[in-house]
């Protein structure tokens, strides 16, 4: 073991950076702590060392740190987390420690906070049908295990209710229940609240792990959150063979916190100021999700980020949706119109869901059935962007049609109670029966057999509604 | 390898390490740093001091740690065994990590690219005393079932040859002694080794002059690749780049398939992992695998071997070219190699170019897709081969001004435009047919037997563009004036375009039968859509509604063509048959 060692030679300090000078033996991403003139504690990371010169992060913020009277202690080792089975159930800081005036957690291990990537050889390929019991995800980008699938908010969207409808309700068909690890980075005490109380009403909380950092805590800490939340959850899916579910709440909010570093450090800057590594960096956040051959755990993912703007080509959502398996959009104007949840279907895609469903998982008709909804309702749409140029009175009867089904669709099918949970039979079958207005022939995505099998019994009962 | 230097290092900032004492070193050659040894490559040198980019994660190491110059170049090691690996960047086999240290990347490792261990048998075929030089083929040994691995007598040997022999040897073994003029005695073996970051030699370029047949219908009817040629995928998120990829990597009639995941999801690697196995390559019947090399760095590994694994790749694909192979090399994404480059040369602190790109992007850009083309190889006997490069480009937010797009653009000649406005209406693939282009179009007639049929086919292809252009015009004057302004031919015209799109243009990579149809049956399908085309055009001029064509049962026929099997492709002869009958009976009726 290496001696602790003490330095009190800051240099220099700027935004979220110091410098040391004169140190022995530092090495490349191990952590530091700050001690203050008054006694208090700060913790920091080593981002650069070149010869005797250390350039440290302070997790808390530089303000109040002197350079006359602080004390750095070299710690010799990276970020760690301290996990065991007690931490299911405990709400920790943004810095891994406990925030629920609970005990400290008795270690089984520490565990390194970067992880290492799983080698791709290693990857079990995601399949299992998970039910949300939300039918725009379950039929038509259904999430399965293992996939990181993020929803792309905007401020004033209702991301908090989906995200929590999708704890309270995921199930894999067959039974078996989630853990949940949540992440939460420069949110409001209100949302994070909302979130802890609803896993409290149902029980879940017994089931889940916290790492909790609010809008007013440090936000250069935002940038080891979501690395705690994976280390515990890489060890509930992997050492005790959970199956996880892990929100982080809200990804834009980490990444303005890389940009804070980023700029303090005086790199070069990418697009809207954010740093060229972004995409790097993110990927080593998404990646930790999926399965593992031999493993009988996993980790599913469900990042929530803000759109500023609502701009899906902003440095955020943009990098994402090009590491993740797809993302869940929402739809302001679908919110306008009062439908919840407010999930815009076309943009929306789970690059997944093949392998997850049909017979065997959900139904046969599941595949057909969804490229079927998604061709009508994209035609419905155009119909109905050309209805508000022209007028309805414009369209050809057969665009009107499909406006028609359009408007059902959003009704029935998009629109649903956040607490109303509808099996992927119910949801199936719904599509079934909105697509009952169209000919046989005009539903070319769906075999004729299935459709066959399936559809006459919606002929039948086309027009009435209340067996939904 | 070259004596220990007292080197050590200075400076760590991420992937990038600066180690003083390193005077003598060569620029690029491969270093191992730290306590850990890990595995890196020299970009820099400044007296005494050198920058070093790692090709791991560098989390612990410190100043004061040793350095050690290996003096040999980054390379990769060619020879049986390659076909159905799984390399990372630096050609570690995956596979071997996995099994020697478990489910997560561990570093410091340095595993050899091929398997020490595994006899092949090994049939010469030359004689002792004949005379070689650089590319001869002296051997061949039977990889798969698929690839018969000719061994080549590597770049810079020649002479006499000796104590050539048939039987089982690893990789490492000699198979051979080769006397050069002067006295020196090399072994041969069924191994050799190459530089990555330049161009195996070549005797002579050639053209492109035939069709890759990828079974894409939008991509081998309307833009098609040439054997040898480059492409480019460049598209927002969710517009399908990948599946395009990994569809090409399926069904492309190449000898040899090179697919490299370049900082993307690990989940695609192991799909391709799970799925190629399991597919048959449809003309031989075979495992897929059997005739593909696979190279994962994911976007969470570290960032230098990515840069590094598209130079992998490709050297690994020239090695095959110069059998005599036709191979074709997917490199998904180009744009995280692009922004690994940006990534070091950040940490080197260069002047950056354009969104902080290093000012030699396009150079290296150009010169990767340089490597591909048709070739007559070096050595005897005298043999051609051909290495095509398909390469994902993934702009920010989709927009195609980004400086990786343009500076692809600028060398390769096919260019397949993915749109989010198609994705978004689940019209896969996603290539626009108006926007996207191909300079090998003339090599297409090739495809076919008889040479009638060739020069059919390329009148259908250019009434099947009139009539898709003539739509987006169309469209525009629906939208300001309404459906109802337009005449029946034009509205004929519109449904028409609309059945080129639904029922020729998108396809489905999902269903057993649609996701890859022969040139056969691309042809039968593009003419019977302009038939029923024709037909009606001629039954509106006799007075019949459009209304009525439209409703025509045929249609339905038409649509689901695309599912008719490769054996059965008579019954879309037979659909022409059909429409003439039903056409014949609305004018009856009409008239």
């Amino acid at each position: 073991m290496l001696s602790i060692k003490e330095y009190q030679t800051v240099t220099s300090i700027s935004g979220p950076l110091m410098m040391v000078e004169m140190v022995d033996e530092a090495k490349y991403g191990h952590i530091v702590d700050v001690e203050l003139g008054d006694g208090s504690i700060r913790h920091g990371q080593i981002l650069q060392v070149e010869n005797d010169k250390v350039l440290v992060q302070v997790f808390e913020g530089t303000h109040g740190i002197d350079v006359n009277r602080s004390t750095v202690r070299f710690l010799a080792k990276p970020l760690e987390l301290a996990v065991s089975p007690d931490i299911l159930g405990r709400v920790f800081s943004g810095l891994g420690e406990p925030k629920d005036n609970g005990p400290a957690v008795i270690p089984d291990k520490r565990v390194d906070i970067n992880g290492n990537p799983i080698n791709p050889y290693a990857r079990d390929y995601p399949n299992e049908f998970i039910q949300t019991g939300i039918s725009t995800i379950d039929g038509l980008n259904p999430l399965v295990r293992g996939q990181k699938l993020p929803i792309f908010s905007g401020a004033g969207l209702p991301h908090d209710d989906i995200t929590a409808q999708i704890a309270r309700q995921a199930t894999v068909l067959g039974g078996g229940e989630f853990a949940v690890v949540f992440a939460a980075m420069g949110i409001t005490f209100e949302a994070a609240q909302f979130f802890i109380d609803d896993l409290q009403e149902t029980g879940a909380i017994e089931r889940a792990v916290m790492f909790i950092n609010l809008a007013n805590d440090p936000a250069i800490e935002r940038i080891a959150t979501p690395r705690f939340a994976l280390t515990a959850a890489e060890y509930l899916a992997f050492d005790l063979d959970m199956h996880v579910l892990v929100i982080l709440n809200d990804m834009t909010n980490y990444c303005e916190a890389l940009r804070e570093i980023s700029a303090a450090r005086k790199e070069v800057p990418g697009r809207r100021g954010y740093p060229g590594y972004l995409y790097t960096d993110l990927a080593t956040i998404y990646e930790r999700a999926g399965r593992i051959k031999g493993k009988k755990g996993s980790i599913t993912m469900v990042p929530v980020l803000t759109m500023p703007e609502d701009d899906k080509t902003h440095p955020v959502p943009d990098l994402t949706g090009y590491i993740t398996e797809g993302q869940i959009i929402l739809s302001r104007s679908l919110h306008r119109k009062a439908i919840s949840p407010p999930v815009d279907v076309l943009p929306s895609l789970s690059r997944l869901k093949d392998k997850g469903i049909g017979e065997g998982k959900t139904r046969e008709d599941h595949a057909d059935l969804y490229n079927q909804l998604y061709a009508a309702y994209a035609r419905g749409k155009e119909a109905q962007e050309l209805a508000t140029i022209m007028g309805e009175a414009a369209l050809s009867e057969e665009d009107k049609k499909y406006m028609l089904f359009a408007n059902k669709f959003e009704a029935r099918y998009v629109s649903q109670n956040y607490y109303e949970n509808r099996s992927i039979q119910t949801t199936l079958d719904l599509g079934w029966e909105l697509l009952s207005m169209f000919e046989n022939a005009e539903l070319k995505r769906i075999d004729v057999k299935l459709i066959e099998k399936y559809m006459p019994k919606f002929r039948k009962t086309n027009g009435n509604t209340s067996n939904e | 390898m070259s004596e220990t230097r007292e080197a050590r290092v200075v400076k760590v900032a991420g992937p990038v390490v600066v180690a003083e004492g390193m005077a003598g070193a060569r620029m690029y050659d491969v270093v191992r740093v730290g306590k850990l040894s890990l595995i890196g490559e020299i970009v820099e040198l400044n007296g005494d001091f050198a920058s070093i980019q790692v090709y791991e994660e560098t989390t612990g190491l410190g100043p004061g740690e040793p350095v050690i110059d290996t003096g040999e170049a980054l390379s990769v090691e060619l020879g049986p065994g390659l076909i159905e690996s799984i390399y990372d960047g630096i050609q570690r086999p995956l596979d071997w990590l996995y099994k020697a240290e478990g489910e997560f990347m561990s570093r410091g490792r340095a595993i050899p690219g091929l398997n020490r261990e595994k006899k092949w048998h090994f049939k010469p075929t030359i004689k002792n005393g004949d005379v070689v030089g650089p590319g001869d083929i002296i051997g061949e040994v039977a990889e798969t079932t698929l690839l018969t691995h000719k061994i080549m007598v590597p770049a810079g040997i020649s002479g006499t040859v000796q104590k050539i022999s048939e039987g089982d040897y690893t990789v490492v073994e000699t198979i051979a002694v080769c006397t050069a003029e002067d006295g020196t005695e090399t072994e041969l073996k069924l191994m050799q080794k190459c530089p990555v970051r330049n161009a195996r030699s070549v005797r002579n370029r050639l053209a492109p002059n035939q069709i890759l047949v990828t079974g894409q219908r939008v991509i081998d009817t309307f833009f098609p690749i040439g054997k040898g040629g480059t492409a480019c995928v460049p598209g927002p998120f969710g517009t399908g780049k990948t599946v395009v990829q990994h569809q090409l990597a399926k069904w492309v009639d190449a000898d040899i398939v090179v697919y490299v995941g370049c900082g993307e999801r690990g989940n695609e690697m192991t799909d391709v992992l799970t799925e190629f196995p399991k597919l048959k390559d449809p003309r031989s019947g075979e495992p897929l695998m059997k005739r593909s090399v696979l190279i994962a760095n994911t976007s969470n590994m570290p960032v230098a071997a990515r840069e590094a694994s598209v130079y992998t790749g490709i050297t690994i694909a020239e090695y095959f070219r110069d059998m005599g192979c036709t191979v074709a090399l997917m490199a998904d994404s180009t744009s995280r190699w692009a922004e690994a480059m940006r990534e070091i040369s950040t940490r080197l602190e260069e002047m950056p170019a354009e969104e902080g790109y290093p000012a030699y992007l396009g150079a290296r850009i150009a010169a990767f897709y340089e490597r591909a083309g048709r070739v007559e190889c070096i050595g005897s006997p005298q043999r051609e081969g051909a290495l095509s490069i398909i390469g994902a480009v993934s702009p920010p937010g989709g927009d195609l001004s980004d400086s990786v797009v343009q500076a692809t653009l600028h060398v390769v000649k096919v260019f397949w435009s993915l749109q989010a406005r198609l994705a978004y209406q689940r019209h896969f693939p996603a290539i626009d047919w108006l926007t996207s282009y191909s300079f090998y179009k003339e090599y297409l007639k090739n495809c076919f037997e008889d040479k009638d049929r060739g020069d059919e086919m390329d009148e259908l292809i250019v009434k099947a563009m009139a009539l898709l252009e003539q739509e987006a015009e169309l469209l525009e004057i629906v939208r300001l004036v309404g459906a109802e302004a337009l005449s029946p031919a034009n509205r004929l015209s519109l449904e028409t375009a609309r059945s080129i799109r639904e029922d020729f243009l998108h396809q489905n990579a999902f269903h057993e039968v649609d996701t890859h149809t022969s040139m056969a049956k691309q042809y039968e399908m593009l003419k019977t859509i302009l038939h029923f085309h024709k037909q009606a055009l001629a039954a509106i001029e006799s007075g019949v509604e459009t209304a009525e064509i439209s409703k025509l049962a045929v249609r339905e026929q038409i649509a689901r063509a695309k599912y008719i099997p490769q054996d059965d492709i008579a019954k879309i002869t037979q659909i022409r048959k059909t429409i003439d009958e039903q056409m014949k009976e609305l004018q009856t009726v009409s008239s």
